[in-house]
Parts: C-alpha cells; sequence; structure tokens
C-alpha cells in the first residue's frame, strides 16, 4: 500500500487519450477529474454514492466517482460526458435528452447520461422496467424522471433509424 | 391571429451545454490565486458565546479568520427585516449558527481547520415546537415568538354554527422538507475596498442578494456586483440562503484581499440552510345535510425557525389559500408563524400553500365522509364559480370551471370504476388499492399589493444585426426562464427564437426584475419581456424604417438603419398594477392575485398491508394554467412538482433531535427515485389569460399543492387509516393500521 498521506502517480485513459495525474491514493477520482485533468462536466451531488451526479465509466462499467478512489483508476478506461458526444456530434441520448426535455436544471444531467448511455450498451432496446432499474442511481430533482424515460425511448427509437 | 412560436415545444435554449456536459455551475469555476472558504457553526440550538478557541495542530497563521467585528457594514442578512446575524457575535440561536468564517488554499487542511475549533457555548433553555413557542416556555423572539400573524374574515363564522346540521373538526400536520437540489449552494467572491464586491453564485434572486451586500459592506449598489452561474435547481432553495453564503465568501474575500469559493456539501447544506415549513393546522367546518358548507374556520400556524426571514410571506400565502377553491359564505382564518430555535424554514415551491391545502382536502374528505357524501359530490356542490367570492374576498373574475376539470380528471384517471372495483377487491387482499383527489388552485405572483411594490422592470436592446437582446433579473434553474423568454419575445416581434438572446442575470447589466419565486417569472416578468420588444418595434415604426407585415430580413435592415443613423436601438418596461386589481393590506381583503391556476389531482395507490409501504401506482394532473407557452416544459413543471409532492407524502422525513436534522445525508433522507414514480398523465386547459403574455399565467408551485392531499385522500381510502399528518411512512402508517385493528 502506498503512504496515504504521499501523492501517486496515476496513468489512465480518459476518453480515449492518455492521461496522468498526480492524486492522494485515496483522493475520490471525481476530485482528480475535476481538479487534476480540468473536466468539471462530472458533478458532485452527494459525495456518498446516493445520488450519481458523479457517474463516469469506469471500463465500460458505470460508477460513482465520488467512491472511486484514485490508487483504483491506474490502468483503467474512463469516460465522462465530455467524452458521450463524437466531436460536434451527440450522441442519440444526448439529443434526445434536448428534444423531450430530459434535461432541467442540468446538474444531474451528465450522470444520467452517462446512466442511460450505459444503459442503452447493454440493453439496446430496453423495456420501461429495464430503463426505470437503469437509471435508480441517478436522481433528479426536477423532472420527476418522466421526460428523462421518454428520452431513453426517443434515443432508442434514433438509433434504430440511425444505426 | 395564429401563434409561431408560442405554444411550441421549442427546445431549452441552454441544452446543448447542459448535455454536453460544458454548462459552468459555480463549483466549476476557479480563479487565480482563489481561496477555499468554510464556516465554524453553533454546536448549540440557544446559548451564550463565551470563547472562540483555535485548537490542534493547525498552522493557524496560514488562514483568514473572520468573526463578526471583521464586517464593515451592518451585522445583518437584510431581507423583510434586519434580525438575522450574519454572524453572530453573542449569544446563538440556532444549531448551525454561522460563527467564524476560514479560508485557506489548501481545501483538506480546511476542513481539518474547521473542525478544530472550538465555540465554548453557555447553554441556555431552548424552544423546539410551536406548541412550546405558543405556550411561551422561553420568550426567544420579540416579545411573544409571533412573527407574524394574520386574521381573515369573510360574513359572520360565530352565528353560522346553529344554523349547521353538521360540524367536522380536525387537526393535520406537515413535516418539514428539504428541497434538495442536486447542486448544493456555493459562491465566489471577489472584493476590496477599491473595487468593492462581486460574487457569482447559484441563486434565484440576484437583487436580494445584492440588497444584503449592500448593507453589509455599507457601500453604494454601484460597489456591489451579483452574477448567477448556471444554477442546479433551486425550488426556493435558493431564495434568501444565498444572500449569507455570499456575504461569507465576501467577507473572507475582503480580508484576505483574494477571491474565495465557498461551496457547501449535502450534510452541510441540508443541516444548515432552510427546509419547508413545518405546520399544524385545525379545521372546523359547518356544512349542511345536502352538503353546502356554511362555515370555516381555521387555525393554521407555521414553525419559522429562529430568524424571521420569509416566515411572514409564507404564511400569508399558506393563509389565503388555506380555504380553497369554495363558495363559503363565512370564513375565519387566524395563523400565525412562530420563533423556534431550529435553523430558519423558508421559501419551498408552494410556500405555504401546500401545508394549509393538505389540510383543507383532507380535511373536506372527512367532512364528506362524516354527512355520507361522496368526497367528489361536497366538492362539486361548493366549487367556486365566476363572480362569487375566496376567503379573502376578492371576487373571481376567471372563466374557472371546477366541475369541468374533475370531469376530465376523472375521465382521464377511471376515478370512478376503479373506486368500486378497488372497494370490492380490497377485503380480500394484502395489496390494498386507493384512489383519491384533492381540488386546489394557486395564487401567481406576489401576493395583494406585492408586485406593486416590487415595481419590477425588464430592458431589451436591438443589435445591428436585428438580433434582439432581452435583460432581466430573472433566472434560469432548469424551470425553463431562458427558453419561455425567447418564445415570448420572438413571437411578439415575428423573428426566430434563436435571434433572441437572454442575459445573463448580472447586478451590473440587467435592472431589477424582482425575485425569481412565486410563480412569476412567465406570468409577471414574461409580460414585462414583451412590453419591452414591442417598445423596440414601436421605435422602428415611428422611425419609418418598419412597417407592420414585415418579414425578418425587414426587421434585420431596419435594426441596421436604426442603429447606425439613431444609435443604440432599446427599450425597457415597468411593471404597473392593474387599476382594477385593489388589495387592503390591513384587514387583509380584496384580489390578492392577479390570476389563478386551477387543479384537480387524482393519486391511485397500493397499500401493502404488511409492510405499510405505500406505492403511488398511477397519476393524473389536470390544470388550467391559462396558455401553455411550451407544452415540454410545461409538463415538466408538472411532472417535477408532482414527484417533489409524492416525496412530500410519503418519503421525505426530516428527523429533528432537539433542533437538529439528524437525518442531513441522502442516504437517511430519501427522495423519490425513478423507481417511485407512477406514469404521471397530464392535461392543461388552456383559457388564455388576458393579462399574461400570450395569455400565461403561474405554474411552477402548483403541483406541490394538491399531491401529497390527493395521495393522503387515496391512502385513507385503501386502508380506512384516517391520515392526519404527512409524509406517511411506513412506520406512521402501520401505526395508523394497528389502531384500527385494535
Amino acid at each position: 500500500m502506498p503512504d496515504a498521506a504521499l501523492k501517486i502517480r496515476v496513468r489512465c485513459q480518459v476518453n480515449g487519450r492518455a492521461t496522468e495525474f498526480e492524486a492522494y491514493p485515496m483522493e475520490r477520482l471525481l476530485d482528480a477529474l475535476r481538479e487534476q485533468v480540468g473536466l468539471t462536466g462530472t458533478k458532485e451531488g452527494c459525495g456518498e454514492g446516493e445520488c450519481g451526479a458523479c457517474c463516469v465509466e469506469m471500463d465500460g462499467v458505470l460508477v460513482n466517482s465520488c467512491l472511486v478512489p484514485a490508487l483504483q483508476v491506474e490502468g483503467t478506461a474512463i469516460r465522462t460526458i465530455e467524452g458521450v458526444a463524437d466531436g460536434d456530434r451527440l450522441h442519440a441520448v444526448q439529443q434526445a435528452f434536448i428534444t423531450c426535455g430530459g434535461a432541467q436544471c442540468g446538474i444531474c444531467t451528465p450522470g444520467m447520461i452517462l446512466a442511460a448511455a450505459n444503459l442503452l450498451a447493454r440493453h439496446p432496446r430496453p423495456t420501461v422496467a429495464q430503463i426505470r432499474e437503469g437509471l435508480a442511481g441517478n436522481l433528479c430533482r426536477c423532472t420527476g424522471y418522466i421526460k428523462i424515460f421518454e428520452s431513453v425511448v426517443e434515443a432508442c427509437r434514433k438509433s434504430e433509424q440511425n444505426p | 391571429m395564429k401563434n409561431r412560436v408560442i405554444g411550441m415545444s421549442v427546445p431549452r435554449k441552454e441544452g446543448r451545454e447542459k448535455v454536453t456536459g460544458r454548462a459552468r455551475y459555480v463549483d466549476d469555476i476557479s480563479l487565480p490565486g482563489m481561496l477555499h472558504g468554510a464556516t465554524v457553526r453553533s454546536p448549540a440550538a440557544r446559548g451564550r458565546i463565551l470563547g472562540i478557541h483555535f485548537e490542534g495542530d493547525i498552522p493557524w497563521n496560514e488562514f483568514t479568520i473572520v468573526t463578526a467585528k471583521d464586517i464593515p457594514g451592518k451585522n445583518c442578512i437584510a431581507l423583510l427585516i434586519e434580525d438575522q446575524p450574519c454572524l453572530t457575535a453573542e449569544f446563538v440561536n440556532h444549531l448551525e449558527e454561522p460563527i467564524v468564517l476560514l479560508a485557506h488554499r489548501d481545501k483538506y487542511l480546511l476542513e481539518e481547520a474547521r473542525r478544530a475549533v472550538r465555540i465554548e457555548i453557555e447553554p441556555l433553555p431552548a424552544v423546539f415546537t410551536m406548541e412550546d413557542s405558543i405556550a411561551r416556555t422561553q420568550t426567544i423572539w420579540g416579545e411573544d415568538n409571533i412573527f407574524k400573524s394574520f386574521r381573515v374574515e369573510k360574513g359572520d363564522v360565530d352565528s353560522a354554527w346553529a344554523t349547521a346540521d353538521f360540524i367536522v373538526e380536525g387537526h393535520y400536520e406537515t413535516g418539514a422538507q428539504e428541497q434538495l437540489y442536486i447542486e448544493t449552494q456555493g459562491m465566489i467572491a471577489c472584493a476590496s475596498p477599491e473595487e468593492g464586491v462581486t460574487v457569482w453564485g447559484s441563486l434565484q434572486c440576484p437583487y436580494y442578494v445584492h440588497k444584503a451586500l449592500m448593507l453589509l459592506f455599507g457601500l453604494p449598489s454601484d460597489h456591489i456586483r451579483v452574477v448567477q452561474t448556471e444554477t442546479g435547481g433551486g425550488f426556493g432553495g435558493k431564495e434568501e440562503y444565498p444572500s449569507m453564503i455570499a456575504a461569507h465568501a465576501a467577507l473572507l474575500a475582503w480580508k484576505s484581499r483574494q477571491p474565495v469559493k465557498i461551496t457547501y456539501d449535502r450534510a452541510e447544506d441540508m443541516a444548515a440552510t432552510t427546509k419547508r415549513h413545518p405546520s399544524r393546522a385545525w379545521h372546523r367546518t359547518a356544512v349542511t345535510r345536502d352538503g353546502k358548507l356554511v362555515a370555516m374556520e381555521i387555525d393554521f400556524t407555521i414553525d419559522g425557525g429562529a430568524y424571521e426571514t420569509l416566515s411572514p410571506v409564507v404564511l400569508s400565502r399558506g393563509t389565503i389559500h388555506a380555504a380553497g377553491p369554495y363558495n363559503c359564505p363565512n370564513v375565519r382564518i387566524l395563523s400565525r408563524a412562530m420563533a423556534t430555535n431550529a435553523p430558519p424554514h423558508g421559501a419551498f415551491r408552494g410556500f405555504g400553500a401546500p401545508q394549509s391545502v393538505f389540510a383543507l382536502e383532507r380535511h373536506l374528505d372527512r367532512v364528506a365522509n362524516t354527512i355520507g357524501l361522496a368526497p367528489e359530490e361536497l366538492r362539486r356542490r361548493n366549487f367556486i364559480q365566476e363572480g362569487q367570492t375566496l376567503a379573502v374576498s376578492q371576487v373571481v373574475t376567471e372563466k374557472v370551471n371546477m366541475d369541468h376539470l374533475m370531469d376530465r380528471a376523472f375521465v382521464l384517471s377511471g376515478y370512478h370504476a376503479k373506486r368500486k372495483l378497488f372497494e370490492a377487491g380490497n377485503r380480500e387482499s394484502t395489496i390494498r388499492r386507493g384512489i383519491g383527489f384533492a381540488t386546489f388552485l394557486h395564487g401567481a405572483g406576489f401576493t395583494g399589493s406585492g408586485e406593486e411594490y416590487l415595481a419590477s422592470e425588464v430592458a431589451a436592446e436591438a443589435t445591428s444585426e436585428g438580433r434582439v437582446r432581452v435583460r432581466a433579473a430573472s433566472t434560469e434553474m432548469g424551470q425553463g426562464t431562458n427558453t419561455i423568454f425567447s418564445q415570448i419575445a420572438a413571437e411578439a416581434l415575428g423573428l426566430d427564437v434563436d435571434q433572441i438572446e437572454i442575459v445573463q442575470p448580472d447586478t451590473a447589466g440587467v435592472p431589477n426584475s424582482g425575485p425569481t419565486v412565486a410563480s412569476r417569472t412567465s406570468m409577471i416578468v414574461g409580460k414585462l419581456v414583451e412590453s419591452a420588444v414591442y417598445g423596440i418595434r414601436e421605435k422602428l415604426f415611428q422611425s419609418g424604417l418598419l412597417k407592420p407585415g414585415y418579414t425578418m430580413s425587414d426587421f434585420a435592415s431596419a435594426c441596421h438603419k436604426y442603429t447606425e443613423n439613431k444609435g443604440p436601438l432599446n427599450s425597457t418596461a415597468k411593471y404597473e398594477h392593474p387599476r382594477e386589481l385593489h388589495w387592503d393590506d390591513a384587514r387583509y381583503q380584496g384580489d390578492a392575485y392577479g390570476a389563478y391556476a386551477w387543479a384537480v389531482y387524482v393519486a391511485e395507490v397500493s397499500v401493502d398491508m404488511r409492510t405499510a409501504e405505500v406505492r403511488v401506482e398511477d397519476f393524473v394532473a389536470v390544470q388550467e394554467v391559462g396558455k401553455v407557452i411550451n407544452p415540454v416544459l410545461a409538463a415538466g413543471q408538472i411532472e417535477g412538482g408532482v414527484a417533489q409532492g409524492i416525496g412530500f407524502a410519503l418519503y421525505e422525513n426530516v428527523v429533528w433531535q432537539e433542533g437538529r436534522m439528524v437525518n442531513a445525508q441522502m442516504t437517511n433522507y430519501a427522495m423519490p427515485t425513478s423507481m417511485d414514480i407512477p406514469s404521471i398523465r397530464h392535461y392543461f386547459e388552456e383559457i388564455p389569460y388576458a393579462r399574461g403574455p400570450a395569455g400565461a399565467k403561474g405554474i411552477g408551485e402548483l403541483p406541490l399543492d394538491g399531491t401529497a392531499p390527493a395521495i393522503a385522500n387515496a391512502i385513507a381510502h385503501a386502508t380506512g387509516a384516517d391520515i392526519r399528518r404527512i409524509p406517511v411512512t411506513p412506520e406512521a402508517l402501520m401505526e395508523m393500521l394497528e389502531r384500527i385493528d385494535a
């Protein structure tokens, strides 16, 4: 185990790019992304893994970045909200959130979009029950979730039209 | 004339920034040399400060330390009155009251330092309940612990009891509710005597913060600048408390001469900032055998916490909404906001109305039950009609048709069939089903003469390319201000929404359009946006550069010529109170609101009789809110509001222990998740409102009023439990069910 009081060097991929940063071993991935890597799209809502605002993908698995210590990030591939669109071309989920009103205040939106994109990668045609369950770790206080469900359904529809 | 833009679901103006993570919230902003700030708070609910001790192995000389004596101006957070200190110096009146501020570059060391400050306090006896406050077990505020009281009288209540066939009484309670915006509160400040004070932050009301900072620093208005950053939800929670955080960040910046950022973590935000006022209501209702209301006597009390903040205004709205959309000849409402040693309660969507509407709508189901009438039939026999008077003697001039809204809601929800079906099925089942409803109204805009005093302004200007900029202090916090204002301006001028730019709220660049609260943004400020941009068009008409029937390119070239030859092309609009609206503040009588939204909500629930868990299975929300400007955004307001109402009714339980919220975490303060929300079907009856922009009325707060009582009535229908208090947690319901069995 490295000394908790000494910073370590972490090498990983962030949004497809080789990245290195320095962090305390137990520093939260959330803080490292926001402060060391400069990607502030990942948000803090509760700091205890309840709200999902800080969701990112780590080796394709959805994680709460407030619960992941920097130590554990070594050698992994991270995808944040900044890596969801293909340049200026929005991901189907992002476009659907705009069209269907899935984003209101926008603070849960980065985590919610990653959760939705992750769900669609696993279940390209999810049932309503699968959508509800897939997003159950992401809290939204504005929308009452209905427009978010509609956004996910719309994203599926569009993806099937233009695979 | 057919609308081009109004009534269309134009996509959210700042949507792209939000879905790509590029939108900049206060915590995403970092300034060179910036320090982090933290707040040391009172560990006692009431007492005298004996000493402040800086302990531990902390390099204290590296820290900027601020106490009350560092405040350049007056030590208070100016709001309605000036009773709340910015940093308390001698006495503490609630837990988590701010006492010392610290700043340091290293936020980890800062947190260690915050824990190493010991506040030595001689405790004083405290008041934790409204009952003790009324009984004055201790006098903790003013002479009688009363922040404000109201008395509303209509007809002759005292003589009416004798003529009634039935008199039904009941007590009702609602708990505190946390706004739980997902972005916690935060501010960044730069401040010096030479440059003045500038703050950037998450807030609803730039000019509230501006006013508070002027007094705190003793600086003129042009030395204070307040800028709203992208705001991750407010719901009322960022109405008054941002003034406190802005003041703290600014004091640290003033002393350190460096930029300072304060952001709260979730626990601090939940424990220290405002919540919905807990309430107690008592109803006594006289009714005839055939279900006509004869008299309503209502006693309504809210817990204001330790300082006045907005409690008088919350009480006012709660009081006016307490008698609902009914025609009753004799009404008395007595109400009061009491001081306790809890952190001050404050604005939360609905603003007193969800509390008093819960009591009324639950009570009326009990009244109907007592006289053997169906609950909907009792409502139908008393619904207010155009030309009749509300409790505050406001004559209803709107074409209100509650019967029609109820019919629509009952068809959409299958109310009658389900009511029968559930009653038949429930006898056999451990999962019982129920269906209930609430019928209610919500006044839009400030109460009474409030809008007249606010005297809001909006400015607009056109560029030489024919783009139009709207300057208003109304903030976007997710509800859609940017998009709605763009639609109103585009419709008025015959332009596309893309040609409208909404300027970021910044007190250095936008006039005071009042606070972003009270369901007033679309209806009141939106109307000013419409008037301001009409002013631009009028200037172009008068200069002869533009003629009616113009195209967008005509407009652009007219703007180009105007700005080239005559200079800036701008216009302002100021609120003018409609002459026909009168309000008597002394008697609390008159036109309380320019317009009301009217609604009927139906909730269907299932109750697991083994665990006493309640699920909302289906929800129908029917309302008349005037012309709907943007159907997707309007639906978002209703669905989101219903979800918050479900939380208020079932899950969101603030657990108090001697004035402290002991469950200040998302882990044990549960808000609805995607698994808890039923299908929410909404329907808008659209009757254009003559004084609203393109016919719109207010919408934002409405859904909080009717959701909880509809659910409570459905639970009562399913189980026979006489629900008197929300939230109806499984523990609370189980106790009630056991009592029925016994």
